[in-house]
This record gives C-alpha cells, sequence and structure tokens, in this order.
C-alpha cells in the first residue's frame, strides 16, 4: 500500500462505483481482444495444445494458396459492400433528412416514425424478408418488375455470382438509410435559423444554401456517419449468413470478413475450425478498423476542427 | 418593379399565386417522402399480411389481404407446435432487460466515478473505455468462447448478459459522463455540507438529474442485443437457451418450404418489436437524436 492510505483513508466510495463496471469490461472485452492478439501468433495441433508461431498465420492468411485467396477474396467483396453503403445509404440519408427537416413540414413525425422502421429490425429478420421478396419461387419482385415493364430484366439475383454481393449490400442499405438520416436530421436542427435567413436575404437559392451553409457544417457529422458505416460494415456478419449460410455462396462470391472469421473459427465442411486462424482473422479485422478509425480521428476529424467557428 | 419581377419570376404577379411555387416544392417534397415511406414499409407489410393467408392465397394473390376464404393460422399453429417459440422469447426478453439494467447501473456508476473524482489511472481507464466505442466486442470472440468455457457459462443466459453488458458500457460511460458533467457543483456540494454520503449523493441526487440521458443509452443498447445474432449463435445455441433471433434463424432453416410457417415466424418476431417501436417511437427518437427533437 502506499503512504497516501496513511493520511487518508482509503476511498472505498471509488471502488464501489468504479469496480463492477469496470471488472465486467475487463473481463469479458479487454482480456478477451488482447488474448485474441496473443493468440494470432500461435498455432495449435491435434490435442488442443498451442505453440508459438511467429507471424505464420500471417504470412498464411496474406500469401500463401489455400488461405490468401479466401481472405483477399473477403477482404475485396467487404471493400465493395462499404462503397455501396457510403454511395447510396449516406446521400440517401443526407437527402431524407434534408426533406425531413423542411420548414413547417407536414407529418414530418410520421415520415420519420415510418422511415425509421426497418433499422429496428433484426438484420436476420430483414435478410429473410428479403430474400422471399426476391425469390423466383414466389415472384412478387418478378410481377413487380413485369407491371413497370422491366420484367426481362428480372433475375434471381441473390442466387446469381455477379449479383449477389450487390443485392445484399442494397438489402442493407435499405436497412439502415435511417442511421445517417437521423443523426444528419439532429444536425439539421441545430443549425441555426439565423444562418439561412441571412442566406435567403442575400439572394441565394435552396441549392446554395445547402452547399455553402448547412453542408459545410454537416461535415462532422457526415464523417461521423462515415466512420460508423466503416466499423459496422467491416463488422458484418448477420445478413450474410442469415440469406447465404456460412458458405457465403454463390462460390464465396458474398464472403466478408465477419462470415470469414465465423468459417475460419469454426470450421466448415472438410476444413476444420482453427482458433488460432479465427484469432488471426480477427486481428486483421482489428487492424483494419484501427487504421479506418485512425483515420478519421487524425485526418478527418482536425481537418473539420479548423473549419468551426 | 412589377414588371421586372414578372419577368423573372412570372408566377409571382398575384399575391395569391406567390405561393404555387412553394406549393410544389412542398408537394415534391411529400412525394419522395412518401416514395421511400413506400419502400421502406411495403416489404414489411407483404410478409405480415400473408402470413394470414392460405398458401394458394400467398402464391396466386401475394398482394391481396386476406378475406374470408383465403384467411388461416395455420401457419402460426405450426411455429408454435413445432418449435419453443414463447421460450425464445422469455429468453429474449430477460437477456435484454438484465443487460439493459446493468448496463445503465454500472454505466452511471462508472462516468459517476470517472468525473467526480481526481484518482490516478481515471485518464487512462476513461480512454479504455471509450476505445471499446469504436472497437467491436466480436473481435475478441475466440477468448471470450474459452473464457465462458473455462466458465463453465456455455449456454447459459448468464454468458450472454455478461458479453452484452462489456458491448454496451463503452457508449453508457461516455454518454453519461458528458451529462453528468453538466450538473452543478452546487448541489453535490451542498449535500457534501449537510454530510450525505458519496453512495447518497450518486443515488439520491444524481440518478435521478441523469434519467433523460439514460433514456438515450437505454435505446442504444436495447436494440442490438435484442437483434443480435452472433453471440447467441456462438455462447448459446442450445435449445433451452436461444434468444428469438435465434431461434427464428433456426427454424426458417429447418422448415424453409414451408412457407405459411416461415411467413408466420417472421411476423412473430417482427410484431412485438413493431409494436413496441410505434408505442415508444417518439422518446426513441428523442434519445437517437440526443434531445434535437421536441
Amino acid at each position: 500500500m502506499t503512504h497516501s492510505d496513511i493520511r487518508k483513508p482509503f476511498p472505498w466510495h471509488i471502488l464501489v462505483f468504479l469496480g463492477p463496471g469496470l471488472l465486467i469490461y475487463l473481463t469479458v472485452s479487454v482480456y478477451p481482444l488482447l488474448d485474441t492478439l496473443r493468440l494470432g501468433f500461435f498455432s495449435e495441433d491435434e490435442s488442443g495444445a498451442t505453440f508459438f508461431v511467429g507471424m505464420q498465420n500471417y504470412a498464411n492468411l496474406l500469401f500463401s494458396e489455400v488461405w490468401s485467396e479466401p481472405f483477399w477474396n473477403a477482404l475485396k467483396n467487404n471493400l465493395m459492400f462499404f462503397v455501396i453503403h457510403m454511395l447510396l445509404q449516406n446521400p440517401i440519408g443526407l437527402l431524407l433528412a434534408l426533406l425531413l427537416s423542411s420548414p413547417r413540414l407536414r407529418l414530418s413525425g410520421t415520415y420519420r416514425t415510418l422511415l425509421f422502421m426497418p433499422t429496428m429490425l433484426s438484420v436476420v429478420i430483414v435478410g429473410f424478408v428479403w430474400q422471399l421478396l426476391l425469390s423466383p419461387l414466389w415472384g412478387i419482385s418478378e410481377d413487380f418488375m413485369y407491371n413497370i415493364g422491366l420484367g426481362d430484366y428480372f433475375d434471381a439475383w441473390l442466387g446469381k455470382e455477379g449479383t449477389a454481393l450487390v443485392t445484399l449490400s442494397l438489402i442493407s442499405v435499405w436497412q439502415f438509410v435511417g442511421i445517417p438520416m437521423m443523426l444528419i436530421y439532429a444536425a439539421l436542427l441545430n443549425i441555426p435559423e439565423d444562418l439561412n435567413d441571412a442566406g435567403v436575404v442575400d439572394g441565394a437559392n435552396s441549392w446554395q444554401i445547402f452547399w455553402n451553409i448547412k453542408l459545410p457544417l454537416l461535415l462532422p457529422t457526415i464523417s461521423m456517419v462515415s466512420i460508423l458505416t466503416f466499423v459496422a460494415n467491416f463488422n458484418a456478419f448477420e445478413l450474410i449468413y442469415a440469406v447465404k449460410g456460412a458458405l457465403a455462396g454463390p462460390n464465396f462470391s458474398t464472403d466478408i470478413m465477419g462470415t470469414l472469421f465465423y468459417r475460419t473459427f469454426f470450421g466448415f465442411q472438410l476444413q476444420q475450425g482453427s482458433p488460432t486462424m479465427g484469432a488471426a482473422v480477427a486481428t486483421l479485422m482489428f487492424l483494419i478498423i484501427l487504421i479506418g478509425v485512425a483515420i478519421y480521428l487524425f485526418f478527418v476529424q482536425r481537418r473539420i476542427q479548423r473549419f468551426q467557428l | 418593379m412589377l414588371n421586372k419581377m414578372t419577368l423573372t419570376m412570372p408566377w409571382s404577379g398575384m399575391n395569391k399565386l406567390t405561393l404555387k411555387p412553394d406549393l410544389g416544392k412542398k408537394l415534391m417534397v411529400h412525394a419522395v417522402l412518401l416514395t421511400y415511406t413506400v419502400i421502406a414499409l411495403f416489404p414489411i407489410l407483404v410478409i405480415l399480411i400473408n402470413s394470414f393467408k392460405t398458401r394458394k392465397a400467398i402464391f396466386n394473390d401475394p398482394l391481396g389481404l386476406p378475406d374470408a376464404s383465403s384467411f388461416t393460422l395455420v401457419g402460426f399453429e405450426e411455429v408454435l407446435a413445432r418449435s419453443s417459440f414463447d421460450v425464445f422469447f422469455f429468453n429474449s426478453l430477460i437477456v435484454t432487460v438484465l443487460s439493459l439494467f446493468f448496463v445503465l447501473l454500472f454505466g452511471a456508476m462508472a462516468a459517476w466515478a470517472l468525473t467526480e473524482y481526481r484518482f490516478r489511472g481515471a485518464l487512462f481507464i476513461a480512454a479504455l473505455f471509450a476505445m471499446g466505442i469504436m472497437i467491436p466486442i466480436r473481435l475478441g470472440t475466440v477468448s471470450i468462447l474459452q473464457l465462458m468455457v473455462d466458465l463453465d457459462l456455455v449456454n447459459t443466459r448468464t454468458s450472454l448478459v455478461l458479453v452484452y453488458i462489456a458491448q454496451g458500457l463503452p457508449l453508457a460511460v461516455y454518454i453519461l459522463s458528458e451529462f453528468i458533467r453538466t450538473i452543478p457543483k452546487e448541489l453535490k456540494e451542498a449535500a457534501r455540507c449537510d454530510n450525505v454520503s458519496e453512495y447518497k449523493i450518486f443515488f439520491q441526487i444524481v440518478l435521478p438529474l441523469i434519467r433523460p440521458a439514460m433514456a438515450t443509452v437505454a435505446v442504444f443498447t436495447m436494440i442490438p442485443i435484442w437483434n443480435d445474432l452472433w453471440f447467441p449463435l456462438i455462447l448459446a445455441p442450445g435449445e433451452s437457451t436461444q434468444t428469438i433471433t435465434l431461434g427464428v434463424q433456426q427454424f426458417i432453416g429447418q422448415f424453409v418450404t414451408d412457407w405459411n410457417a416461415v411467413l408466420s415466424s417472421l411476423t412473430l418476431a417482427i410484431a412485438p418489436v413493431l409494436v413496441l417501436y410505434l408505442v415508444f417511437s417518439r422518446q426513441l427518437i428523442r434519445g437517437l437524436t440526443a434531445g434535437a427533437v421536441k
């Protein structure tokens, strides 16, 4: 014990307040993450005993014949998944937020409630819903496409190698558009009316007001939405697993980091599951997310702060 | 002057007509919002409607509402007979409520300790919690499973509750700390002068004051827990501990070809969330937008 204890009684109340939360957080979150980073440097034999192998797992994942192909494939698909979200989910969310915040809009609260509804549902449920809707067996989408004169373009999108990933991304965009919408909407409400009014008085049209006044003020929110999207996308698993199973078919065309992690850890078909290889995949996911967060913290946020008043 | 205005804006000749471009714009806004609302709701409605229809009606007239000849509850009967939906639902409920309770309690206590008292390591602990906001707990799954095996907690709801507390704490500590900082010093000092204990100050003065922030935290914590598939799948896949999300996933995997049952199971999973959402949407959205919406 330190000598400060002699002068002051031990601050038990701090321990009582901080203890329970910190203990659970350290044991169930911090320690497992550190242990996973450690396990990535190990390998195991049939008996389950682990031994140190240095960078071997990572060399395998990045370069070996068996591992590197699935890894780069999953990374590429995951990037695609992310890019589609950035190109569609966040701009659509921004547009909806702008419309929702138009002054004296009737039914604004109702729209808000209804538009956010899909976001509340479980990703698994949403996956199944769309699987049914897009199924050629049921034919709802096919009928719909015929009715608007695009019947010839209908295809079993979820089942085709070339379209499955894009279709799944669009389903995810459909579900989560509510999050950028709400966050940007809240930010828009916090922009003082005076700024808009000043723009109107100076003769700016709606587009100019958006581009020169609102957008710069929204940048912190938009970049926060972007990093949230990044982390969520590189951590995604449920949608692919619900619709395509752990094999992320057809022919791994919808495989992303989350499903690769799951398969590597638990094994599938002929390949045995491996906790250490799984830990290595998780470590790489950790690094990817860390790079994203670092870019956000050091570049985007710093630059934006300079623009703030 | 009037001439010039009619030239640049031909519709602004009369006072009444100046409303017109505004009206057109408003209609446009409503048209876009309405279209997107349909896009957002249509898929859900189709599933809900068809779960009440016979197999024949599901395929012949998927968009029609159930009527006297096509109405049936056979799908629901099958779901309830062939799976333990009530158990799954109860599991989800108890796991979510318990996790939520502890996240709020321990989160508020930790936030209070970190903002109110000066002690060595406070900054480090705060930073440690902050890191958890961005880094998903899922990445530690390999070791979490090992930990649960060692603690003999696999296939228990306790394992899920523990993981979800750890998952929810970082954001809870962050949001509640921000809020606790805004509590005026005088309140606490006055209490301390009256020799009120630190525990009483926290539970009887601070906790009631941060209730609005707790609602926000509750929203952010609850939804991911209720909807999670990953941890139930890995830590508690046993029949008796399955949550509703996992239960539906397994059930549909088993009965893919039974359309009535599949649609009904989806409806059973969606309905409670929708009802709760519609009842609490105002509070929920206020929580999400952190008070910006009145």
